[in-house]
C-alpha cells in the first residue's frame, strides 16, 4: 500500500473514531433527567423570557436528534434542525456549554487549565520514558540475570501501585520537605519570573515522580523485549565478530531498532496516562483537567464532565494519528495491517 | 499445553508460588470475612469525638476511621469487594475478549475486519475517563462498575486472542480436521480454543489485577458505590478526611490492600504467560558458556511450538492497564 493511502486511511479511522466520540457525548449526557441549563437558569430573578432565550442558544426548545414530523411533511432541513445538530454546530464554534457550579463557559475554564496539564503530563511522561528505557535496556542486555530480575519485579510492582496511593505516600513522606499541594505558593505571578517559576517547579516535583514511576513500566517492558529481540539477531553476533564493544552494539544496534516500538506504545499508553494524571492531580491539587474532573464529579457538573472528556479523547486521538503517521516516515517497511 | 505441566513448571517458580499464597491469604479473608473481622461495619455504633480518628489501640488494632468505625474490619469486609469486582469484571471482558478475537481470527474477511475497527476504536478512547463520564451519568452501583469495567476492557484480549488464532488455524492439524470435513465450531472449540485456552487463563489473572485498580480509582475519584465500601473508597474518605491529620493507620492499609492483591495477580499471571509462551531465552551478547548452562537448565525453556512467540509479558502487564 502507497504512502498517501496508508495517511488516507489513518486519518479516516481517527476521524469515524472523532465522530462516534461526539456522538457518545452528546446522548450520553442527554439520558439525564431535566436538561443541560437546567442549574444554571433556575434563578427566582431571571424572567421566563430570559430563561428561554438561553434554551434557545442552546437548541433545547428543539427536538433530540430527528424530527420525525417535519421529515413526514418534506421539510428534509427542519427534521435535521434539532438539539443534536445545534451541539455539532455549537462545538464547532468551541461553544462546549457553561458549568452549574462555576456558571462560566466550559471552554474558558479548560482553556485556562489545560496548560497545566500538558506541563505536567510532559514532565511525568519524559521521566517514565527516560527511567523506562533505560531500565529496560539494562534488563535486556543483563537477560536471565539478577539484575534483570529485580529490574522486572520492580516494573510489576510500580505497575500494582494505584496511582493515586503512590501519591499519597510521597505526600507523607514528603511533606515538610517539599510543596504536597497546589501549582504554585499563592501570592506568585507569572510577571515575577524567576522566583515564579522555581516555585512551579518545586511544585511540580512530587506530582513528576508518581507519574514517572508510576507509568515506567509499560515503557521498561516494551523497551526490554525489543532489544531481547534485536540482540537475537544475527547481525548482532557479526558485529560482535567485528569487535564491536557491548556498548556499541547496544548504542548503534540495540537502541536504535528498539526505539521504533517506542513511539506506537507512547501513544497508545498516553489515553492512560491521562488516567494516571487525573488520580496525580487530584491528590497533589493540581489545578488543570484533572482536578477539574474531580471536582466536577463531586459537584455533578455534567457540562464540565462533557466538555473534558471530549477534550481528552480529541487530544488522546489525534496523538494515536501523529504517532501512526510518525511511525511510517521513520520505519519504510510500514505496511497498513 | 497441556494445565497439569502447566502446573508443574508454575511451581517450580518461587516468585509464582508467592503471588498464589498471597492472593490465598486474600481469598481466605474474603470469605471468612463474617468470622474475622472484630467489628461488623455495617452495625451502627455510638461514636465519641475522641473516637474519630483514634489511633490503634488494643481493641482497634488498626485505628477508627473517620466516622469512629473499626478500620480493621472494613478493610476485611473490603476484600469481597475488591475480589468480587476484580473477579466478574475480568470474567466478563475475558468472554467479549475472547468471543470477539476467536470470530476475527478464525473467519476474518470483513466481519474480521469490523470486529477489529471496533476493538481499535475501544483502545484508542481513554477508559478511566471515560469510566468516569459514564458511571457519573448513570449513577453510582457495585453491578455498574463492574459491567463498564467489564465492557471497556477487553480489547487487549481480543487482540491476543486473534493473532493466536491467526497462527493455529494455519496448523497442520486444523487443515487437516477442516480437510476432512469438521465443521467450523468443532474445528474452534475442538482444536483452535484449546490451544488459546493457557494465555487466555494468563490474560484472564491479570485482568483481575487491572479491575480492581479500575474499580478503586473509580472509588477513590468520589464514584464508589456508597453501599460497598472498597479499599478504593476507604482511600477516597482517608484522603478527604484524615491526610491533614496524617492518620496513617486510616489511609494506608487499603492502599497496601489494593497492591498486595494486584500484585499477586501480577506474579501469578506474567508467570503463568511466561509458562505457556517462552520467549527467546537468551541472546548474543551473553557469555556463550552461561548460555549453554541456561539452556540446558533452563526449566521450561524448551521452546513450545504449539504457540510460537508472541508479545511479551511485560507489554500486556502495561498495556492492558489502560
Amino acid at each position: 500500500m502507497q504512502r498517501a493511502d496508508y495517511v488516507i486511511c489513518k486519518a479516516f479511522f481517527a476521524l469515524v473514531t472523532l465522530v462516534v466520540v461526539i456522538v457518545f457525548n452528546f446522548f450520553l449526557f442527554r439520558i439525564l433527567p431535566g436538561d443541560p441549563l437546567r442549574a444554571l437558569i433556575q434563578n427566582a430573578r431571571m424572567d421566563k423570557e430570559a430563561q428561554e432565550r438561553i434554551r434557545t442558544q442552546f437548541g433545547l426548545d428543539k427536538v433530540v436528534w430527528l424530527d420525525v414530523d417535519a421529515l413526514k411533511k418534506g421539510d428534509v432541513a427542519g427534521a435535521f434542525d434539532t438539539q443534536f445538530t445545534a451541539y455539532v454546530s455549537n462545538l464547532l464554534q468551541g461553544n462546549l456549554g457553561i458549568s452549574f457550579a462555576m456558571r462560566q463557559p466550559v471552554s474558558e475554564i479548560l482553556a485556562k487549565r489545560v496548560w497545566r496539564t500538558v506541563i505536567l503530563l510532559t514532565a511525568g511522561q519524559i521521566m517514565a520514558i527516560v527511567l523506562g528505557i533505560s531500565l529496560g535496556l539494562l534488563a535486556a542486555w543483563r537477560r536471565g540475570t539478577r539484575l534483570d530480575t529485580g529490574i522486572l519485579l520492580t516494573g510489576l510492582f510500580t505497575w500494582s501501585i494505584p496511582t493515586f496511593f503512590f501519591g499519597i505516600i510521597l505526600v507523607i513522606v514528603a511533606r515538610g520537605h517539599l510543596p504536597v499541594g497546589m501549582m504554585v505558593t499563592p501570592g506568585l505571578k507569572p510577571e515575577d519570573g524567576w522566583p515564579y517559576w522555581s516555585d512551579v517547579g518545586r511544585h511540580l516535583v512530587l506530582p513528576t515522580i508518581t507519574l514517572g514511576v508510576g507509568y515506567l513500566s509499560s515503557y521498561m517492558m516494551v523497551m526490554r523485549s525489543s532489544v531481547v529481540e534485536v540482540l537475537s539477531e544475527d547481525y548482532i553476533l557479526t558485529a560482535k565478530a567485528k569487535g564491536m564493544s557491548t556498548v556499541q552494539i547496544l548504542r548503534d544496534h540495540a537502541m536504535k531498532n528498539a526505539m521504533l516500538p517506542m513511539i506506537t506504545v507512547i501513544a497508545l499508553t498516553l489515553g492512560y496516562t491521562v488516567g494516571g494524571a487525573i488520580q496525580v492531580e487530584t491528590v497533589f491539587s493540581w489545578p488543570g483537567i484533572g482536578r477539574l474532573i474531580y471536582d466536577a464529579v463531586g459537584k455533578q457538573d455534567f457540562p464540565v464532565l462533557q466538555g473534558t472528556f471530549l477534550l481528552i479523547a480529541i487530544s488522546v486521538i489525534a496523538a494515536n494519528l501523529v504517532a501512526d503517521l510518525l511511525y511510517s516516515v521513520l520505519d519504510p517497511r510500514v505496511k497498513l495491517d | 499445553m497441556h494445565i497439569i505441566d502447566i502446573w508443574r513448571a508454575f511451581r517450580r517458580r518461587p516468585m509464582a508460588m508467592v503471588g498464589l499464597f498471597m492472593l490465598l491469604a486474600v481469598v481466605f479473608v474474603a470469605v471468612f470475612a463474617p468470622w474475622l473481622a472484630p467489628y461488623d461495619p455495617h452495625e451502627s455504633i455510638d461514636v465519641t469525638a475522641a473516637d474519630i480518628l483514634a489511633p490503634p489501640d488494643a481493641d482497634h488494632l488498626l485505628g477508627r476511621d473517620d466516622a469512629g468505625k473499626d478500620v480493621l474490619s472494613l478493610l476485611i469486609y473490603g476484600a469481597r469487594i475488591s475480589l468480587l469486582v476484580g473477579f466478574t469484571a475480568s470474567f466478563m471482558s475475558i468472554i467479549i475478549g475472547t468471543t470477539v478475537g476467536l470470530t476475527a481470527g478464525y473467519y476474518g474477511g470483513r466481519v474480521g475486519n469490523t470486529l477489529m475497527r471496533v476493538t481499535d476504536f475501544l483502545m484508542v478512547i481513554p477508559t478511566l475517563p471515560l469510566m468516569l463520564v459514564i458511571i457519573s451519568v448513570w449513577g453510582r452501583g457495585i453491578e455498574k462498575i463492574v459491567l463498564v469495567i467489564g465492557i471497556l476492557y477487553w480489547t487487549y484480549t481480543a487482540r491476543l486472542v486473534r493473532s493466536q488464532v491467526l497462527s493455529v488455524k494455519e496448523r497442520k492439524f486444523v487443515l487437516r480436521s477442516r480437510a476432512i470435513g469438521t465443521g467450523h465450531f468443532r474445528i474452534i472449540s475442538r482444536h483452535i480454543f484449546p490451544q488459546v485456552l493457557p494465555l487466555i487463563i494468563a490474560q484472564a489473572v491479570l485482568d483481575i489485577s487491572t479491575a480492581i485498580i479500575a474499580e478503586s480509582s473509580l472509588a477513590f475519584l468520589g464514584l464508589g458505590d456508597p453501599t460497598a465500601i472498597s479499599w478504593g473508597m476507604m482511600l477516597n474518605f482517608a484522603f478527604e478526611r484524615a491526610i491533614s491529620r496524617m492518620a496513617w493507620w486510616f489511609l494506608l492499609p487499603p492502599g497496601i490492600a489494593i497492591v498486595w492483591v494486584s500484585l499477586s495477580l501480577v506474579l501469578i499471571g506474567t508467570a503463568i504467560e511466561d509458562i505457556v509462551n517462552p520467549r527467546l531465552r537468551t541472546h548474543h551478547l551473553f557469555d556463550a558458556r552461561k548460555m549453554i548452562a541456561r539452556v540446558v537448565g533452563g526449566g521450561a525453556g524448551s521452546p513450545d511450538e504449539t504457540l510460537g512467540s508472541g508479545p511479551s509479558s511485560g507489554v500486556e502487564a502495561g498495556e492492558v492497564a489502560g
